[in-house]
């Protein structure tokens, strides 16, 4: 199961603030980070990735600088700006507002609330 | 081993040089992305793949260039600025099929500019004549076929072009509609008004394609700057081949001045300004180097002069003679001065660190301000000392709105370089503030000869 392009796009912002709010990271980490997470089921590109954390720091929710690593490699490092918790935090509220809400209607494994019963009231 | 690694930094020099031919990608997106291959490639070595194996698969999982170019530029659109994917990713015979067509599309807009100015010669007037006419009606004659043309290019849903048509209809009825004396002040404020009004609708025929996107009012405030540019580059040219044309059919004794007068120049004029549309939108690059340049040619000597006049009013502590004129001039002064910053912010690249420039752009707005409040106290002490004219009132009224902008600005911009905010920060203020200057043009277009009894 892949889950769809659009929910991957949706969850794009919080997910990447959520693993930059762990510690600072690098464009390559976080994907990898997020493949963990998601044990591969997100489907993140290059593409999806980059560009946005390049609007995030537009947006001023992270800050980046260039770190030299192993040799003449150099790394281009993120860090979650106070901005960027704030939205952060935002974020996740709209998330558990959704969550909360979905968790409500889909019975859970072991619910043993059937799903043809109806509260009270019915037809008559 | 070694062997391997020197082959694979061949692989890397050359996909490198691959992609920096992508001008979505800067330097340093480049050098991100190699990082992030590189990384890739470690792993997969680690997984025990061979050298050219794992460059292979890494590559491969980046996944195409083309769309992660799209990505970026989408990202990045002061980038692609640069050239021409607006539409997306077409490209070869396509692509040149769509360009003819983008040209007869405009040459027919041109003409028919040109022709609408014409048309009302039909019904026997003329432009000597009937500047009451022609002074608010001629953006009505000019401006719809821009806005058509951009409509056209961005393929603006119906919805839209219904909206764009009843703008247009309402302007028509504005500059027709009221009693007004010829000499009026109000046919003056119309004439003046209305072409800033329909500006704005060209506008929203331009962000057609996504009318809440902030970048692409900005993209528009651009549109602006370049248009204007164009258009005094052809105006400049177009008054050469008018000197030619007079210098050399009087040499052998025939005067091309009713000809040039009625036809070339005003057919000319309107023509001008669809061609000077469409060259900014398919000719960028020609431009887009001279317009930051003059902006930051010109942000310093402004500043300079306003400094000066602020140093000399001090000293000879002199009051302002705010008399009507001098109202306008103010008005002028505060209008370029957001020219210069809303230029100079649309060609900034909003990554940058707060730098010289912004501090210098500072100074500039708050020279200005300093003036404008000085201007206003004088306006607003004479206003109600003799009472108000269309005139006055719009004059104040357009102050006002510009000195809200600019006091805002001011502060963004303190924040900005003090680092407390982004430059989206300000980017957002002035392409929020946009549709304020079109309700104010439409206001004082609509409502003001009613307001003050058709004077």
């Amino acid at each position: 199961m892949k889950v769809a392009k659009d929910l991957v796009a949706a969850s794009a912002t919080p997910m990447v603030l959520g693993i930059l709010a762990e510690q600072d990271s690098y464009g390559y980490a976080i994907l990898r980070r997020i493949n963990e997470l998601s044990g591969g089921e997100l489907d993140w590109t290059e593409g999806l990735l980059y560009p946005l954390l390049h609007r995030l720091e537009r947006l001023g929710h992270v800050e980046s600088s260039w770190q030299s690593v192993a040799g003449e490699r150099r790394r281009k490092y993120y860090r979650i700006t106070r901005g960027g918790l704030a939205e952060l935090a935002e974020q996740r509220r709209q998330w558990d507002a959704v969550v909360g809400a979905l968790q409500e209607v889909w019975p859970r494994p072991g619910d043993s609330r059937p799903f043809t019963t109806f509260p009270q009231g019915g037809f008559a | 081993m070694t062997d391997d690694q020197a082959d694979l930094d061949a692989q890397f020099a050359q996909w490198r040089h691959y992609v920096q031919r992508r001008r979505e990608l800067r330097q340093t997106d480049v050098d991100e992305l190699e990082d992030h291959l590189r990384g890739s490639v470690d792993d997969l070595l680690a997984a025990g793949l061979h050298a050219d194996e794992a460059f292979l698969v890494a590559v491969k999982r980046m996944g195409s260039l083309d769309e992660l170019s799209r990505e970026f530029a989408r990202e990045h659109s002061e980038r692609l600025w640069k050239q021409l994917v607006l539409t997306g990713g077409s490209d070869g015979a396509a692509a040149g099929g769509r360009s003819r067509r983008d040209l007869l599309v405009m040459v027919g807009c041109a003409v028919g500019a040109a022709a609408s100015v014409k048309a009302p010669e039909l019904f026997g007037l003329s432009l000597e004549d009937d500047a009451a006419f022609y002074g608010p009606n001629v953006g009505l004659l000019v401006l719809p076929w821009l806005a058509g043309l951009l409509a056209w290019r961005r393929r603006a849903s119906a919805g839209l072009v219904g909206v764009l048509v009843a703008l247009f209809a309402l302007g028509a009825v504005a500059a027709n509609a009221y009693p007004l004396a010829e000499d009026s002040q109000s046919v003056a404020l119309t004439s003046l008004h209305l072409p800033i009004a329909l500006w704005f609708v060209v506008g929203l025929a331009y962000v057609s394609d996504d009318v809440r996107s902030s970048r692409r009012r900005m993209d528009f405030v651009r549109f602006t700057g370049e248009w204007f540019i164009y258009y005094v580059l052809i105006a400049l040219g177009g008054g050469v081949l008018t000197g030619f044309v007079f210098g050399t059919f009087e040499a052998i004794g025939t005067s091309p001045e009713d000809v040039v007068g009625r036809w070339v120049i005003p057919c000319g004029a309107a023509a001008g300004v669809v061609v000077a549309g469409w060259l900014v939108e398919a000719k960028q690059s020609v431009v887009e180097n001279i317009a930051p340049v003059l902006t930051r040619l010109f942000t310093p000597l402004f500043t300079a002069v306003l400094l000066a006049f602020l140093v000399t009013l001090g000293v000879t502590s002199s009051g302002i003679d705010v008399e009507r004129e001098a109202l306008i001039l103010f008005d002028l002064l505060l209008v370029v001065v957001l020219g210069l910053l809303l230029y100079s912010f649309s060609a900034r690249d909003p990554l940058a660190p707060p730098g010289a420039f912004d501090k210098l752009q500072l100074a500039l707005v708050l020279s200005a301000l300093v003036i404008d409040v000085l201007v206003l106290l004088e306006i607003t002490g004479r206003i109600t000392e003799f009472g108000t004219t269309p005139n006055k009132a719009a004059a104040l009224g357009e102050n006002v709105v510009l000195l809200a902008n600019l006091v805002w600005t001011a502060w963004l911009l303190l924040s900005l370089i003090r680092r407390r905010r982004p430059f989206a920060a300000l980017e957002r203020w002035q392409t929020n503030y946009l549709p304020v200057y079109a309700v104010w043009a439409w206001v004082v277009v609509l409502l003001f000869p009613p307001l003050f009894g058709y004077l």
